[in-house]
């Protein structure tokens, strides 16, 4: 055994040279942590306004300063003349890192068997080294919500950042128990059930919503009593739900799909939010009325139906948020989350507006994930989620210059501008035979 | 003799008929509406000659009769002013598969018999749609199921017009659907037990395809040389349309354009159509592209791509949003398409990527939706720039097409207004179906592409189909 590893360790040392040989080649940029000063920037803080000639300080990860003279002191100073400093976006709705090729089952993790299993965390699942990872930070998103799918109630979302080895390094302090409101919709064309069928199905899925809710308020209330009960984890989950320990983000899109999951929750003692809503601006001083946070998107989409006028869903979002509903805005995307900005924009041009735009996807999705202490803006004692960039992010012609996640400076890279390195100028080029 | 006189009596009902189709071919091109207007004090982008700023254009009966400054409307021509507005050539989608009534022929491996133009369908509220984002043209295709699949039709967007023949552009050359990779693998490997299984069944099904032409056109040469000798009793060769049309490809009559995704397969069709004499061919996906992009610009009519899709599937993993720009770099001929009915509502914004991944120019990104998608469907001789003499396909942008907050505001195809953000009715149905009591409600939960449409029935779910789409 002694000899064996002997001669293992005598290997090992002969190939050390050609291992670091590929280091020299093969340059590896990892995130970095350290106290940053980004120096002389417009600043557009989302709640305080927006600070010309403005300077930010990062130190443990925090946002530690934000002010016109901050003292570089031991700082890295990164000269941002002429560049702008927003914070980073956060998608409240994604699949990124539960799914890594769609059409391959074994890399797709967000849909689990069963039609009640919200105890299935996405937390869990989330893989933290996803090739969609980096390819999504570059554009300026840092955070997301990671979001199961499939049955009635799925699962727990999750909060991320978009950087870190393990999903606790990646968790932003928030999660939800997802719930999919029985659908009137058709998810597509292939899904050429009768009308008929799927009121039946509906009916039958809020019958089997109301008796596991009333099943859940009942543990819940045992529990608190201190009641030995039986190990049942997905009740045991749902109940956190019913005692707004966890908020129920609630998957709901058609105009009469909205209208009853208003009702359905009148009553009940759980946080709610909205996600999806693709209709909500037929019913929207509804939603307003009610007092229900809405995460939309994408909005980039087809109308739902095909008497509606072609703007729809871009003019969703704003006309919700007109209406008064505090509106997040989503992608409900795994590959391309970073779209998340021209999202926003296409939101903004048909009728939100800019500023309500960058709220929607900034301050706003903290609120309503109840993280606004430490993500969402760019405020001393927050967390130092930034992007610097050499104009408005949401225009594809802009570059995002820096991107910054909990205080370490993420590398601008990843394999797809690698694929450009390689291949823009390939070596060799056109060989004839 | 009576021989003969029925001969006479063939010749005057030939000469009949021919009075009659010549009537007709009138009759069909006088449906086509062609309108005149002059629009005034744009920045006109027209691609292909540059940026002109508070410039007009003057289109005369669905042509560009001029392009300059201080120009005036000759009598009973609406004026437009379009100050502060852009103005661009209509923007062309080389893949789409809207105003389609069928996509797949998915019975065997080669259908190239079958034509989408006999299955176009003008009631499509698409194509509205399509025009509300600057799309007045796309090219209709046949699926992805057969390595060698139908005839596509290039469709004008004629919004109104209930004859499939209105939307059909008449003066576009004819194309052809190929695909390789997972999908044929898939429906027919897998599927039904037959080639192809693999990449080299594909490789291998083409190659016999074509052989097999090579022969038909010569068992039909050498049957029109017996049949011009004097006393022939040669027999005609059976007809067969398949053989007729993988000819027709061989004599450069059609041009291809190959569903395609991975560097290897790429390469393989270059060699296949090289050593069968094709030269017109494009590729469409092509999400490797970039990896051989050196041999596409070389031997091909170059690329259609997605902006930034990826990761939907295998053969799509290995991608770059940075394709189109090192396509162009190479010198192959890039263009943007959709694939999707939502994506074409978009296309100018698509384009705008470029400039996020691979910094190109104004003109490059713009010319990725007009004038390359124009060469490769074989009418950038009409379409895909403002040059006088072009067919006046255009739209009115307020803002620059390529911002991410730009609103198309009008289209123009042959000089006729087909949207207007201003004008238009919210409903745009044509027509309304009798056995809808109540409209259905559409949650897409993903892309709404249909390149695998009509084969649902070889696939285990049709969920399962949805995510295998592409």
């Amino acid at each position: 055994m002694q000899r064996l590893n002997k001669i293992f360790f005598a290997f090992l040392l002969a190939l050390l040279p050609m291992m670091a040989m590929a280091q020299i080649d093969g340059e590896v940029i990892k995130p970095r942590a350290g106290k940053f000063l980004l120096k002389n920037a417009t600043v557009v803080t989302i709640t305080k306004g927006v600070l010309t000639n403005t300077s930010v300080l990062v130190e443990d990860g925090k946002i530690k300063e934000v002010g016109a003279n901050i003292s570089a002191d031991g700082a890295e100073v990164i000269d941002c003349t002429g560049k702008f400093i927003y914070p980073g976006m956060i998608d409240g709705g994604t699949k990124l890192g539960l799914v890594e090729i769609n059409s391959v089952a074994e890399t797709v993790d967000y849909v689990e068997i069963g039609n009640f299993t919200p105890n299935m965390q996405a937390l869990t699942t989330v893989n933290p080294n996803s090739v969609a990872i980096p390819v999504t930070r570059v554009s300026g998103v840092t955070t997301v919500l990671a979001v199961p799918s499939g049955g009635l109630f799925p699962g727990t979302a999750a909060l991320i950042n978009l950087n870190g080895y393990t999903p606790d390094q990646m968790y932003a302090g928030f999660k939800a128990i997802v719930m999919s409101f029985p659908s009137s919709g058709r998810r597509g064309r292939f899904d050429r059930r009768s009308d008929d069928d799927i009121k039946k199905a509906n009916e039958k899925a809020l019958k089997e919503a109301n008796e596991l809710w009333d099943n859940a308020v009942s543990y819940a209330a045992m529990s608190a009593n201190g009641a030995e009960l039986e190990y049942y984890p997905e009740m045991a989950q749902l109940a956190k739900a019913t005692t707004g320990e966890l908020p129920l983000l609630i998957e709901v899109n058609a105009a009469s799909d909205i209208q009853a999951a208003i009702k359905w929750v009148e009553g009940k003692d759980a946080k709610v939010i909205f996600s999806g809503v693709s209709e909500g601006w037929r019913v929207a001083d509804e939603i307003a009325k009610a007092g229900i946070p809405v995460v939309t998107g994408p909005i980039q989409a087809l109308p739902t139906r095909d008497s509606d006028r072609y703007d729809t869903p871009y003019a969703n979002a704003g006309k919700m948020a007109k209406a008064g509903v505090k509106v997040a805005i989503r992608t409900d995307g795994q590959e391309n989350v970073r779209n998340l900005p021209f999202f926003a924009a296409f939101a903004a041009a048909y009728g939100m507006g800019k500023e309500e735009a960058w709220k929607a996807v900034t301050i706003n999705t903290a609120e309503i994930f109840g993280v606004a202490d430490k993500y969402g803006s760019v405020e001393a004692g927050k967390v130092a989620n930034l992007i610097v960039a050499d104009g408005d992010p949401f225009e594809t012609r802009t570059n995002i210059m820096h991107v910054f996640i909990d205080g370490y400076r993420m590398p601008l890279s990843n394999r797809q501008i690698r694929l450009y390195q390689e291949f823009l100028d390939r070596s060799p080029g056109l060989k004839i035979n | 003799m009576a021989l003969k006189s029925n001969c006479k009596h063939m010749k005057k009902v030939n000469y009949f008929l021919a009075v009659l189709l010549g009537l007709s071919i009138q009759f069909a091109s006088a449906q086509v509406k062609k309108g005149s207007v002059l629009i005034k004090n744009a920045t006109v982008l027209t691609v292909t000659k540059g940026t002109l700023e508070n410039s007009d254009v003057l289109v005369q009966d669905g042509i560009i009769k001029k392009v300059g400054q201080n120009l005036s409307a000759p009598s009973g021509v609406q004026t437009i002013d379009a100050t502060g507005k852009y103005v661009m050539p209509g923007i062309i989608d080389a893949h789409s598969h809207l105003g389609l009534d069928v996509v797949n022929e998915a019975t065997s491996p080669i259908v190239a018999e079958v034509r989408m133009k006999d299955m176009v369908n003008p009631y499509e509220v698409g194509i509205y749609r399509a025009l509300a984002g600057g799309v007045t043209i796309s090219h209709a295709m046949h699926g992805s199921a057969n390595v060698i699949g139908g005839q596509n039709a290039t469709l004008k967007h004629r919004w109104g017009s209930t004859d499939p023949a209105d939307i059909i552009m008449q003066d576009a050359p004819r194309t052809i659907k190929f695909a390789l990779g997972e999908n044929p693998t898939r429906v027919h490997g897998r599927g039904n037990g037959i080639q192809p299984r693999t990449r080299m069944g594909v490789e291998a099904v083409l190659r016999n395809g074509f052989n097999e032409a090579i022969q038909y056109k010569k068992a039909w040469s050498e049957y029109n040389a017996a049949a011009s000798q004097k006393n022939s009793t040669a027999l005609p060769p059976v007809h067969n349309e398949r053989l007729q049309v993988l000819s027709d490809i061989i004599d450069g009559k059609i041009i291809i354009h190959c569903h395609s995704y991975r560097a290897d397969e790429i390469y393989m069709l270059i060699n296949v159509a090289r050593d069968f004499g094709i030269t017109k061919l494009v590729f469409q996906h092509t999400n490797e592209g970039f990896k051989v992009a050196p041999e596409i610009a070389e031997y091909t009519m170059g690329a259609s791509v997605f902006a930034d899709w990826w990761a939907y599937k295998m053969e799509v993993y290995y991608s770059t949003a940075y394709n189109a720009a090192i396509l162009t770099a190479n010198g192959a001929i890039t263009s943007i398409n959709s694939d999707d009915a939502e994506l074409i509502r978009h296309l100018y914004h698509e384009a705008a990527k470029t400039q996020r991944y691979g910094g190109m120019t104004d003109d490059q990104a713009l010319s990725m939706i007009t004038i390359n998608p124009a060469k490769q469907l074989g009418i950038a001789d009409k379409v895909g720039s403002i040059e006088e003499g072009k067919q006046a396909d255009l739209v009115i942008f307020e803002g620059h097409p390529l911002s991410s907050y730009t609103i198309p505001q009008m289209t123009f195809v042959d000089g006729v207004k087909y949207f207007d953000i201003k004008e238009d009715a919210n409903d745009q149905r044509l027509k309304v179906s009798a056995t809808e009591m109540v409209e259905p409600i559409m949650i897409f939960e993903g892309h709404d592409s249909r390149c695998m449409q009509d084969t649902e029935s070889l696939f285990e779910t049709t969920e399962a189909l949805f995510n295998l789409n592409h």
